[in-house]
């Protein structure tokens, strides 16, 4: 598991044991019961399960934008825990990517400024975040909507851009949460196909959080997840034909 | 990032507008009013403007310039016989009647001048010759005095006459003065000819006029005249703020428009508050997306009170604009109480900073409380 591949370590996330529980007292509801769980570099790695089994807890974890109470979270070797706010978000910016359920792109931008925020945030130039950006947009497919703003895109078309958006920084980690929940069919397989080619690297690792049993066929591995806790991992096909 | 926080902002075009509607408003309120006070305020010190000397020397229990407590005329002498002293020159001002030719009265500031140096004379001469004043039963009537008369059907002009005290009032000129808080008009005369209007009274001399010798400050010489006992004296500074001072403490016009101020400054907060909150509130799951993708606490402030301080400054600029605008409007149609000194701007900018500043606070407190990860909700 801990080979190296392309100068990493084999393993871009490892998780031990992770627990998260949301308030106190009798109210108290455990939302990760001691997760484990690796993820490669090089794989699209998918974490499915049913509502309130804890998989959007667990990725908001393993991405560094919610605080744990227990275990560990090794993201590129970097312990989360043991990093400040200041350090986690900063090592966010730079090495992970979002691609959400509702897109989230500001609705006053337009694509190519929508798509350069994570080089702006880093510090990158005007000219150098919408130059990359650009380019992020036709490799996508569509380049010549750059002007257009995201009310004259449609759903398929916003998932394009939030996905130049998370790539346009080159990070290491792919975030993608419910990807297909807002697009039809043909749009949803054509998003997972477009990760697929562009975002999958041996220098990179995708996670997606999906409920979408038609995309299952695009994971290297699948984390089934219940109650709190990782029930198995399948291989490429395993969950695809054992489930669906 | 500062320029897609403003395209942020100007894109929502109807909270946009609220938010600078709000406040250009609270702008305009407190420019506007204050502007009005302070033209006010400026009113009761019009003696002091219309007759512009270093000292101004009264009774002792005197405390502002429309207050006469009048004194013996021996006290000019007293005066001019201090070291550091000049000249020392007599002054009659007191509110008389005014007949006029058809029998109706009008209510005058009678300033009588030193005699002989016409100290204090009208700055500026709209008709006649200031120097005619010395002629029999001459008068010089103000501006204000035209309008008035004019108003009740006498065209004043040179060679009219009215009767103060059953005395002939010759006019000889015509001069622009200060408006004053009464709203009566300036009728100049000479010191002597004021005391045959004036009403017998014991003790005429309502003020001292004093030039300090070359050298000496107005302050050494108000030192020295306030060492006689029964008198004081003011520089011509420290006379106007006292005088502004009296009003503000002895009248009710700060509070009114102190309060008009204060709800200006409730109704900006109030309004730009709640819209720019509102709008942080609609836009805290694309704030909480760009804290998810590295946004530091630092960029996202930038952007809120660029954000805050550009609604700002565009409320700013068109409330005291419209404020101004009011002003120059009334004030081309009439005298009215309108002067805005470069502190309303100042005061008035340092309020809306305040608002701005405390509304993208509150904001900012909202954003940096929002977990990123509620951007997975």
């Amino acid at each position: 598991m801990n080979e190296p591949a392309n100068g990493h370590s084999s393993s871009a996330i490892e998780a031990r044991g992770v627990t998260k529980t949301f308030g106190t007292g009798d109210s108290s509801v455990a939302a990760l019961k001691g997760v484990d769980l690796d993820v490669r570099f090089g794989e699209l790695t998918m974490i499915v399960g049913p509502s309130g089994c804890g998989k959007t807890t667990f990725l908001s974890v393993l991405c560094g934008t919610m605080k744990f109470d227990g275990g560990s979270v090794q993201l590129f070797g970097r312990d989360l825990a043991g990093m400040r706010d200041a350090e986690v978000t900063a090592f966010r910016g730079k090495n992970v990517g979002f691609i959400f359920q509702q897109f989230n792109l500001i609705p006053t931008w337009n694509a190519v400024e929508n798509a350069s925020v994570p080089l702006l945030l880093a510090g990158a130039s005007r000219q150098t975040a919408e130059t990359a950006a650009q380019r992020l947009l036709d490799e996508v497919g569509i380049g010549q909507k750059r002007r257009a703003y995201p009310s004259e895109l449609s759903g398929g078309q916003q998932q394009r851009v939030a996905i130049a958006r998370a790539l346009v920084h080159e990070p290491r980690l792919i975030i993608c949460d419910e990807p297909t929940a807002s697009l039809d069919a043909a749009s949803g397989h054509h998003v997972l196909e477009l990760l697929q080619k562009i975002a999958c690297r041996p220098d990179r690792c995708v996670i997606v959080v999906t409920h979408d049993s038609r995309i299952f066929s695009f994971a290297d591995r699948i984390a089934e997840m219940e109650d709190g806790q990782v029930k198995a991992v399948h291989g490429r096909g395993e969950y695809h034909a054992q489930y669906v | 990032m500062l320029r897609l926080a403003l395209k942020l902002l100007y894109g929502d075009r109807a909270k946009y507008a609220m938010l600078v509607g709000g406040l250009t408003f609270c702008s305009l309120l407190m420019a506007q009013q204050i502007s009005v006070f302070c033209g006010l305020m400026r009113w009761t010190t019009a003696t002091l403007r219309n007759i512009q000397v270093p000292v101004w020397v009264a009774d002792a229990k005197v405390e502002q310039v429309n207050e006469v407590v009048a004194m013996r005329d021996i006290e000019v002498d007293r005066v001019k016989s201090l070291p550091g002293v000049e000249w020392a020159v007599p002054l009659y001002w007191g509110i008389l009647n005014a007949r006029l030719s058809d029998g109706s009265f009008q209510a005058v500031q009678l300033t009588g001048l030193d005699t002989a140096t016409l100290v204090g004379r009208p700055g500026k001469m709209l008709a006649g010759r200031v120097e005619d004043l010395r002629l029999p039963n001459a008068v010089i009537v103000d501006q204000i005095g035209v309008k008035k008369f004019k108003a009740k059907g006498i065209a004043l002009q040179i060679g009219s006459t009215f009767e103060i005290n059953d005395k002939e009032a010759r006019v000889v000129g015509l001069c622009e003065s200060a408006q004053s808080f009464l709203g009566q008009p300036y009728v100049f005369t000479t010191y002597d000819r004021a005391l045959e209007y004036a009403p017998p009274q014991r003790k005429r001399l309502s003020f001292v006029l004093v030039q300090p010798k070359p050298g000496v400050s107005a302050e050494a010489v108000v030192q020295s005249v306030r060492a006689i006992p029964g008198l004081t004296a003011f520089t011509a500074d420290d006379f106007f703020y006292r005088t502004i001072a009296w009003y503000m403490k002895n009248t009710g016009i700060p509070f009114s428009f102190g309060t008009v101020v204060v709800l200006g400054i409730v109704v900006g907060i109030a309004i730009a508050g709640q819209t720019f909150y509102l709008f942080v509130h609609e836009n805290l799951r694309f704030m909480a997306a760009l804290k998810a993708m590295g946004a530091r606490t630092s960029t996202l402030a930038g952007m809120v009170f660029l954000q805050a301080f550009a609604v700002g400054l565009a409320g700013y600029g068109l409330g005291v604009g419209a404020a101004a605008m009011f002003g120059f409007g009334v004030l081309k149609a009439g005298e009215p109480p309108f002067y805005m000194p470069w502190q309303v701007p100042v005061f008035t900018g340092a309020i809306i900073l305040f608002i701005c500043a405390l509304s993208g606070a509150i904001g900012l407190v909202k954003i940096i409380r929002a977990e990123p990860a509620v951007v997975f909700k």
